[in-house]
This record gives structure tokens, C-alpha cells and sequence, in this order.
């Protein structure tokens, strides 16, 4: 099984037999790679309660809760990587979930879609309604997304975290995308030291 | 599928931590499936309150089937195909493991001459079996309720005896709450006038209306309302109108009785005041400098924890507790609050998602 682009960039810069939590995992796609390919010591986080139940089945290491609130539990730099794939964008304070990634990973990737690739920008420019994209394709009634950011507002935030931003990547279409990448990114991946 | 039943004397005399030590324990139990030749492939299955070793045979008494059936046996979850599993008699019960209606040294039953007793006794007696059965590292210890006790104790205390802990609707010390529904449970026994302060064994009364109220009273708490509801809801039994009397009009009422008495005719009086002051007892944080994340400091073992939405003996948040600890400790722990509408006892009853949960977890 291919792991999605941002997520096979993440499993590619995580060291083999490093400590990783995946916050957000989802049905535990990368915790699963990285412990097959990489040794890795993996563990993740999901709200959603199928979803952790298919992590378990799997043997992943993965807990049912909400990271707005219990990633508090975990200890200062208890991990190499901590990860939030597509997630930032889901969160009650997204700075404050930044700040908890930099306290308990050593290095923090964060991935999240772009909200001003041109397709967005057209879609709320020439349709005048909120943007549903391939990228955010729900609309905003439904959408979990509530905190809509862009490559631009990313690399602030993490300059005002004290953040260092180690390597960075664009995919549009699933695709690799060079230069321009707050119009280009359909989505974005940050690794973050501080 | 029946499992082999054995009972053994243990080596030693057990120590106890309300001090002292249980001479002569016996310990009876059953197995399930192989054990491989590095001994490697052995569970621990602890079994709750008032359960036993029969987890997958006939009970002897009520010849019903084993209380964990559909998880035990060959292709299933827990797999008898491919693992060695051993469930004992806790000590303090009494189908066969030293309890207050063993002997004592004078040739007559211990009653309350038993020592209380403590759910880290009750694993230290198991640790024990497991050491004359020659297993050294266990694949797992699974348990549910108070399973679920031993389980996290044995992974406290016997640090690398289990590589893996699986915990399914439990907890790490007992809430006022809990303490409070056991209480009425051992007040409605020791108000029988059969009691007899215990001393019941050789007399023709036995203390059954007591120990019947208390099971009433505690399987109400193993149920979910909305299970009773919908199970019995306001129905009538066998009649068409109330009778303006005191008989069992409710089908809830009739249903609760049915279970009280059933009960009486497996279960020692005696063995539910000690066990479930065992269980009140249980505080595994105290146990270790008053920090829940300190009893597992260092683990190497898996944890899995397991809820039920519906549970509110030992809520969800009973659960979280201990996972809160377990990420403190840095171990590796799994957690899932799994949807169900029974009540507690949704973890001996059908929920497909658990049978995932436990069969993925033990890979």
C-alpha cells in the first residue's frame, strides 16, 4: 500500500529506530510503515474510535483521545518525532498544538493543505463561496477543518514559536511542487526543530 | 472444548500484606492449548469477582459454558491453537483455590479465620503457580473487571513476567462509588442470621438471602440502564395486571431474584466478603508512593486498554487514567473506548470490536 505524499515524505526523513508519535494517525498508515521499514519505535494518538480500534488490530501502539487536550500527558522530548499529518488545520488552537509537537518530539513534522493554493484563491474569488477543493473537499458546514492556514501564516507561526524550519515540502496533485509554493502547495510539510 | 483441570499445593507458604501468610496454599486451575517448548507462548487469563478458572469448560456446578467462550478456544481471539492459556481460582474464592471454606490446620473451614487478603495476594499466588509451571515470561496477562486488577498489579509488581498487558473495563484503585455498592454487598450478607458471623459451613441454614441480595445489588451495576431497559423496561412478569402486593410484578424484579438464587448455588458467602474487600483495597497508586506513573517506571511491557462507552462501574475515565500514567512511564499503550450496550458487562458479551482489539493486540 502507498502511503499518501506527505506522509511517504515524512516516513522518508524519519530515522530508522527512532521513537515517533503520530498525532492524529488516523488508521495507522505511517505508524505501520515506519514500524515495518524503519524499526521505529511508533506510537500514535486518534479521536476516532474505528479508526484506533483498526490501529490495535494491527498491533500499533495507539491511543483513542483528543490532542487538543491529552497530548499534556506526555513527557518533555519523550519522542525523536512527533508528527501531525493534516491535523493543524483540525485544531481548537493550532499554535498551542505547535507548542505541545516542540515540546515532546525533538523534531516536529506538520502537514496540512494549503489554503492559498489557486484553487482555493479562484474558488473564493471568482465563486465568492467558501472554497471545496480535491485538496478540502468539504464543504464549510461539515468540514473539520476550522482553522484554515497557509504556507505564508505557517512559516510565521513558526517563527514566533522560535521554531527552525530543517527541510520543507510541496505536493500539488500528489506531485513534488518547486518554488511558488504558497500558490502551487496543495499541501505543505514542515520539519521543525526548536 | 474442555480445558484440563489440575489443583496444586504450593512449595511455599504465601506471605500477605495485611501481614502473616497463607499456609498450604492450594491453587486449582485449568489450561487451554499447548505449551511450546521455550515456553514462550503461555497467557494468563485473571478472572473477575465472581468468575473462575472455567473460562472455556462446562462450569462443574451449573454445567453452563465457560464465562469467556466465545473469546477462548481454537480460532478464536484468543487462540488455543496457538497460545498455552492458564486461568486459576484467585485465592479467597472457592472453586478449588484456598479460600474461607478451605480447611484450615484444625480440619475445619477457615470462615473468617481466612486471612484478608489483597489483589496483589491473589497475583502473588498466581506468580507462584506460574513458577512451578515453569514459566518464566508470560506472551500475555489479560484480564477484565477484576482480571483487569491483576493484570495492571502483575505489570507493577512482576515487572518483566508479562510482555504484554491487556486490561479490559478496569481500573487502578476502587472509587468511593465502588467501595460503597460492595458494602451493601457484604452489609446484606452479614445481616442474614444464617451467617452466623461466617460459621455457616457444617449448619443446615446457609446465609443464601443475604448473599442473593448483595449478587442483586451488584448486577445491577454490571448493567447498562439502557440495557435493562431495554432487556425489561416497565413489562409485567407472567401476568397482565400489577397485584398490589410485593411479589416480582416487574420482569426486572423477577430477572434479579433468577440471578441472586442462581448464584447462591456456585458462590461461597464468605468468598465474596473477602474478595470484594480485596477489591476495595486495590489502589495501585498507593501502592507505589501515592504516583500511578511510578508502579510502571521502567515497564518494557505492551499495555492495551480497553472501555466501554456504557460502563459505568469502571468508566472510561478510569481507563484514561491509567493510560495518563502509562504515557508518563513512557511504556507503549494502546487505548480504544469501545461502543457497546451493556454495561460492564459488555467485556464478556458479544462486541465484535473487542474481538478484534484482543486478537490484534496479542499478535
Amino acid at each position: 500500500m502507498s502511503l499518501r505524499p506527505d506522509l511517504a515524505a515524512i516516513a522518508e526523513a524519519i530515522e530508522p529506530g527512532t521513537r515517533v508519535l503520530d498525532i492524529g494517525c488516523g488508521d495507522g498508515a505511517l505508524l505501520a510503515e515506519l514500524r515495518d521499514c524503519k524499526r521505529v519505535d511508533a506510537r500514535g494518538m486518534e479521536i476516532d474510535g474505528a479508526c484506533v480500534e483498526r490501529c490495535v488490530a494491527q498491533g500499533l501502539s495507539v491511543v483513542q483521545g483528543d490532542a487538543n487536550r491529552e497530548l499534556a500527558d506526555y513527557p518533555d522530548k519523550g519522542f525523536d518525532y512527533a508528527v501531525l499529518s493534516q491535523t493543524l488545520q483540525t485544531a481548537t488552537r493550532p499554535d498551542l498544538m505547535l507548542e505541545e509537537l516542540l515540546r515532546v518530539g525533538r523534531q516536529a513534522f506538520v502537514s496540512f493543505p494549503n489554503f492559498a493554493h489557486w484553487r482555493t484563491r479562484a474558488a473564493l474569488m471568482l465563486g465568492g463561496r467558501m472554497p471545496v477543493t480535491r485538496a478540502i473537499p468539504v464543504s464549510w458546514y461539515e468540514t473539520p477543518n476550522i482553522h484554515h492556514v497557509t504556507v505564508k501564516d505557517f512559516r510565521e507561526l513558526a517563527r514566533e514559536k522560535g521554531a527552525k524550519i530543517e527541510r520543507e515540502w510541496f505536493f500539488s496533485g500528489g506531485r513534488p511542487v518547486a518554488g511558488g509554493s504558497n500558490w502551487r502547495a496543495e499541501f505543505a510539510v514542515f520539519q521543525l526543530s526548536r | 472444548m474442555a480445558g484440563t483441570s489440575f489443583t496444586l499445593e504450593l512449595p511455599q507458604p504465601l506471605a500477605l500484606d495485611g501481614g502473616g501468610e497463607l499456609a498450604s496454599p492450594q491453587i486449582a486451575f485449568e489450561t487451554y492449548g499447548e505449551l511450546n517448548e521455550d515456553r514462550s507462548n503461555a497467557i494468563l487469563l485473571c478472572h473477575a469477582l465472581t468468575g473462575d478458572q472455567y473460562v472455556a469448560s462446562p462450569h462443574p456446578v451449573t454445567g453452563k459454558p465457560g464465562w469467556w467462550e466465545r473469546m477462548v478456544g481454537p480460532g478464536k481471539p484468543i487462540d488455543t491453537d496457538r497460545y498455552h492459556v492458564v486461568c486459576a481460582n484467585v485465592i479467597g474464592s472457592c472453586m478449588g483455590s484456598s479460600g474461607p471454606a478451605s480447611e484450615a490446620s484444625d480440619g475445619k473451614p477457615y470462615a473468617m479465620r481466612f486471612p484478608v487478603i489483597t489483589i496483589r495476594d491473589m497475583v502473588r499466588a498466581l506468580v507462584a503457580l506460574l513458577d512451578e509451571l515453569g514459566i518464566e515470561r508470560l506472551h500475555a496477562v489479560v484480564g477484565g473487571s477484576m482480571g483487569g486488577m491483576q493484570a495492571l498489579s502483575l505489570a507493577a509488581n512482576w515487572r518483566d513476567r508479562a510482555a504484554r498487558v491487556l486490561v479490559i473495563a478496569s481500573t487502578s484503585r476502587h472509587s468511593a462509588q465502588n467501595i460503597a455498592f460492595h458494602e451493601l454487598g457484604r452489609q446484606a450478607i452479614m445481616a442474614d442470621p444464617n451467617w452466623q458471623q461466617g460459621d455457616y459451613y457444617d449448619s443446615a441454614e446457609q446465609p443464601d438471602a443475604g448473599l442473593a441480595v448483595a449478587r442483586m445489588a451488584a448486577h445491577i451495576t454490571y448493567l447498562s440502564e439502557e440495557a435493562l431497559t431495554g432487556k425489561f423496561g416497565r413489562n409485567l412478569q407472567d401476568r397482565e395486571a400489577k397485584s398490589f402486593g410485593f411479589d416480582a410484578d416487574f420482569q426486572v424484579e423477577s430477572y434479579l431474584r433468577y440471578q441472586g438464587s442462581g448464584f447462591t448455588r456456585r458462590f461461597d458467602a464468605n468468598s465474596y466478603l473477602y474478595i470484594t474487600r480485596a477489591m476495595d483495597y486495590f489502589d495501585l497508586a498507593e501502592e507505589h508512593g501515592g504516583k500511578l506513573a511510578d508502579a510502571f517506571a521502567g515497564t518494557r511491557a505492551r499495555f492495551c486498554l480497553v472501555s466501554f462507552d456504557s460502563d459505568w462501574l469502571y468508566p472510561t475515565s478510569e481507563s484514561r487514567h491509567v493510560v495518563r500514567a502509562l504515557n508518563a512511564a513512557g511504556a507503549a499503550v494502546s487505548f480504544v473506548e469501545l461502543s457497546a450496550p451493556h454495561g460492564h458487562d459488555s467485556f464478556l458479551l458479544d462486541v465484535p470490536a473487542l474481538d478484534r482489539v484482543v486478537k490484534g493486540f496479542l499478535e
